[in-house]
């Protein structure tokens, strides 16, 4: 074996069950990582034939084709034929689905015309029984080494480990091509063929194929990334007719059509997936399951993860009072303890949500049903623009949209994606109810039911924007605009979920949050905790609380003049002066620079506005937990605008409400929204959108209101 | 000409031809839409849109107004 260790590749058709033999394979040994400019994730681990020789396994995105449209599905013609600065492989494993040979083979015949090695693992022989091709008959036809594996149960493996060994060891074969280019298929070819030749790295002998793909997926409307100008030049030089265009297709497909079926004995037996789709695709009893699970789903994010995250909190506060009680008061210690810990908190406290979100989305995809939801839903998500599988993406946003743009990646392609992205921080997060309620109850006047009744119709409207958000970007951004592309989703076979990948992939997701977008939480939130914590000096001619409070002989004025040096404080930070400063801005919405202040600290997480708001207007700190919302309320309620009028009208309340439903308040989603889209331009896009959004609204509200006398 | 799309649930048709944009129809092909291959209509979802088909043993799940671009025969 070369001194370098070979490299793998394994492609195949999506739900093949790639991944699990993936995983089998190489073990803890996989990473996952970023395929650069695309957010999806390629993985890759260490196989070992024994104890000193190895290989590099890749496990590439499933896919039906090589054929590609976009920078995601260019990821397999790059890998499996070493094009675009990737390496050449030395071997190609192609996952075929015994149940579908046909459909899974049509991929290896697209490998094997470049002329790689390759072989086939033959998965899902459980389920399609005396379906199955026989594997010998296959190599035969197939010219290369098959193997029938069933990666759960470990059966196959060791054959599959010495298959590939020896397919490492054979020589690299010719481009195999089991039809023959018409005359003029093989000149437009042989136009390209030269511009492939100059432009590749000499390790590539045969660039017949590579030709052919470039003039099959260059047009005018591709979003491929990388393909060398003078190859497109070529292969763009005239529109291909549609009888060529097809013609690649149509031949495989002919060939696979007169070789297939004789190898195959038998119908595989889909009558448990038929029964079960009966009723869960059931006009009523469908909807009524669908409700039921959504309803878990949404349970298990919104109640059940609710202790865990109250454990970390509590936890993030023992340790900061453990840390403080040693470091002793000062600035180290308020860096520490509110700065650093805080900010660890701040990102922990997202882990239980996104731990239950992906072990749900993992057990539905591997189930199957995640496919369904996006059957049955998508005659409302189309409405606008939206693709099926954005449904459970978006529902998570009622919990928090951290997760839910996680959840994005359940969606193939990147327009789809982006779009989703871009309107979930719409959807009503938790975070925001703790603000709502403040200020509905402190600012709106009336009884518990209208009180509540608007409360319900924040999330209703929360739900309209977001819809309403979605259409209107989906026909004006270019990037979100749709593509033409048929909605073809594969409903596989209802399947029991496999432990062990589910909780791999959950941890997975949760260590890259932490890993990715948690270290630009944390520094965003030192950041923000700086901004309101610094300078400390008040300015001169300020009272000199130090001084007083020292002096003060009992409790009650100790405590008061503590709370008026922390309103101080803020109020001169540069977070507070910054609040001051925008206050001719906020003004037209209704808002003074308390709420301006409350306004950026919130910033961190919406749910920090309540505490903010707390020491702008000058709570008591030494109250309990209870008291101290009850004086806020009351506080806010009572407080008084420069002319001596009432501060916070129910208008001004409103105001407020509608900029919280509508900006983007929450640098972890924009956090997020970096890390997913590897682009700095959507989370500015999404801050830029939602915060006008925001703005106009409120203005609009604030000064209509007025107009007609209210507040 | 009849469409995929006016076929009723429960019934197989042949696939006479396949219509609309060039990535479009190429995907389709890929995914074994080829001419002279049957079509079963399992079911259309409960709102109406879309179509669950069945295709060379797997099933999938398409819009009406793609499956509209699907010539067929009976």
């Amino acid at each position: 074996m070369s001194r370098t260790a070979p490299l793998i590749v394994l492609a195949g058709n999506p739900n093949v069950g790639k991944t699990t033999l993936f995983n089998a394979l190489t073990g803890s040994s996989a990473k996952a990582t970023n395929y650069p400019g695309v957010t999806v994730d390629v993985r890759a681990g260490e196989l070992a034939f024994d104890a000193t020789t190895h290989a590099t396994v890749v496990d590439l995105p499933g896919t039906y084709s090589l054929v590609a449209r976009s920078p995601e599905e260019q990821i397999a013609i790059a890998k499996v034929a070493g094009v675009g600065g990737e390496a050449v492989p030395d071997l190609v494993v192609v996952c075929v689905d015994a149940s579908q040979p046909a459909r899974s083979l049509y991929l290896l015949l697209q490998c094997q015309e470049l002329g790689v090695r390759c072989m086939v693992a033959l998965t899902m022989a459980d389920e399609a029984k005396a379906a199955t091709p026989a594997p010998a008959k296959l190599a035969a036809l197939l010219g290369c080494a098959v193997v029938q594996t069933n990666a759960p149960n470990k059966q196959g493996l060791t054959e599959l480990r010495d298959a590939m060994r020896q397919a490492l060891q054979s020589e690299v074969p010719a481009p195999l091509w089991r039809w023959q280019p018409s005359s003029e298929l093989q000149a437009r070819i042989a136009s390209v063929v030269a511009a492939v030749d100059q432009d590749s790295n000499h390790t590539w002998p045969h660039n017949d194929a590579v030709a052919m793909w470039a003039l099959l997926c260059c047009d005018h409307d591709d979003e491929l990334v990388g393909v060398p100008p003078a190859v497109r030049a070529a292969a763009m030089q005239s529109p291909l007719p549609q009888n060529l265009d097809d013609e690649p297709t149509l031949a495989r497909w002919q060939w696979l059509d007169r070789e297939i079926p004789a190898l195959i004995k038998a119908v595989p037996d889909r009558t448990n997936t038929e029964r079960i789709d009966g009723v869960l695709l059931h006009r009523w009893y469908g909807f009524l399951v669908f409700a039921g699970v959504m309803t878990l789903l949404f349970l298990s994010l919104f109640t059940f993860a609710a202790p865990m995250m109250d454990g970390i909190e509590s936890l993030v506060g023992m340790a900061g009072d453990q840390v403080g009680q040693i470091l002793g008061p000062g600035l180290l210690r308020d860096f520490v303890v509110d700065g650093v810990i805080g900010g660890v908190g701040t990102v922990l406290v997202f882990l239980p949500q996104i731990l239950l979100l992906f072990l749900f989305l993992g057990l539905l995809e591997d189930l199957g049903y995640l496919a369904r939801v996006a059957y049955l839903m998508d005659r409302v998500m189309r409405a606008m623009n939206l693709h099926g599988r954005a449904f459970v993406p978006m529902l998570s946003g009622f919990a928090c949209a951290v997760p839910a743009i996680m959840a994005t990646r359940t969606l193939e392609r990147r327009r789809d994606r982006l779009l989703t992205m871009m309107v979930i921080p719409l959807m009503s997060c938790s975070a925001r109810l703790p603000v709502y309620t403040l200020v509905i109850t402190a600012m709106m006047p009336g009884a518990r039911l209208t009180q509540g009744l608007l409360m319900v119709g924040l999330y209703a409207f929360s739900v309209v924007a977001a819809l309403v958000a979605a259409w209107v970007m989906s026909l004006t951004v270019k990037p979100l605009k749709s593509k033409r592309l048929p909605f073809f989703v594969e409903l596989p076979p209802y399947r029991m979920p496999r432990w062990g990948g589910v909780l791999r992939g959950m941890w997975s997701r949760a260590a890259s949050f932490l890993r990715e977008a948690g270290t630009v939480i944390l520094a965003c939130s030192i950041a923000l905790w700086a901004l309101l914590y610094f300078p400390r000096e008040l300015p001169a001619g300020a009272r000199d609380y130090d001084a007083l409070i020292a002096k003060a002989t009992d409790d009650a004025t100790k405590s008061a003049l503590e709370n008026e040096r922390s309103t101080a404080r803020l109020r001169n930070s540069y977070g507070g002066r910054m609040g001051q400063a925008i206050e001719p801005a906020i003004a037209p919405l209704g808002f003074d620079w308390r709420i301006g202040v409350g306004i950026i600290g919130s910033f961190a997480a919406r749910e920090v506005f309540v505490a903010t708001m707390g020491i702008t207007v000058g709570v008591d700190r030494n109250l309990d937990e209870d008291a101290q919302r009850e004086s806020l309320r009351q506080t806010l309620h009572d407080a008084k605008n420069t002319t001596g009028g009432k501060a916070y009208t129910p208008l001004v309340g409103m105001s407020l409400l509608l900029f919280f439903a509508l900006a983007c308040q929450c640098m972890s989603t924009l956090a997020v929204v970096k890390r997913e889209s590897q682009s700095w331009r959507w989370p500015i896009f999404l801050l830029a959108y939602m915060t006008g959004l925001a703005y106009l609204v409120s203005l609009a509200v604030y000064q209509f209101g007025k107009l007609l006398g209210f507040g | 000409m009849k469409t995929l799309a006016q076929i009723s649930p429960g019934k197989t048709a042949t696939v006479v031809g396949v219509a609309g944009p060039r990535a479009f129809r190429r995907r389709l092909m890929e995914m074994g839409l080829t001419p002279q291959t049957d079509v079963r209509i399992v079911r259309i979802a409960p709102l109406g849109d879309p179509i669950q088909i069945e295709v060379r043993n797997g099933q999938w799940s398409l819009r009406r107004d793609e499956a509209a671009q699907i010539e067929v025969a009976p």
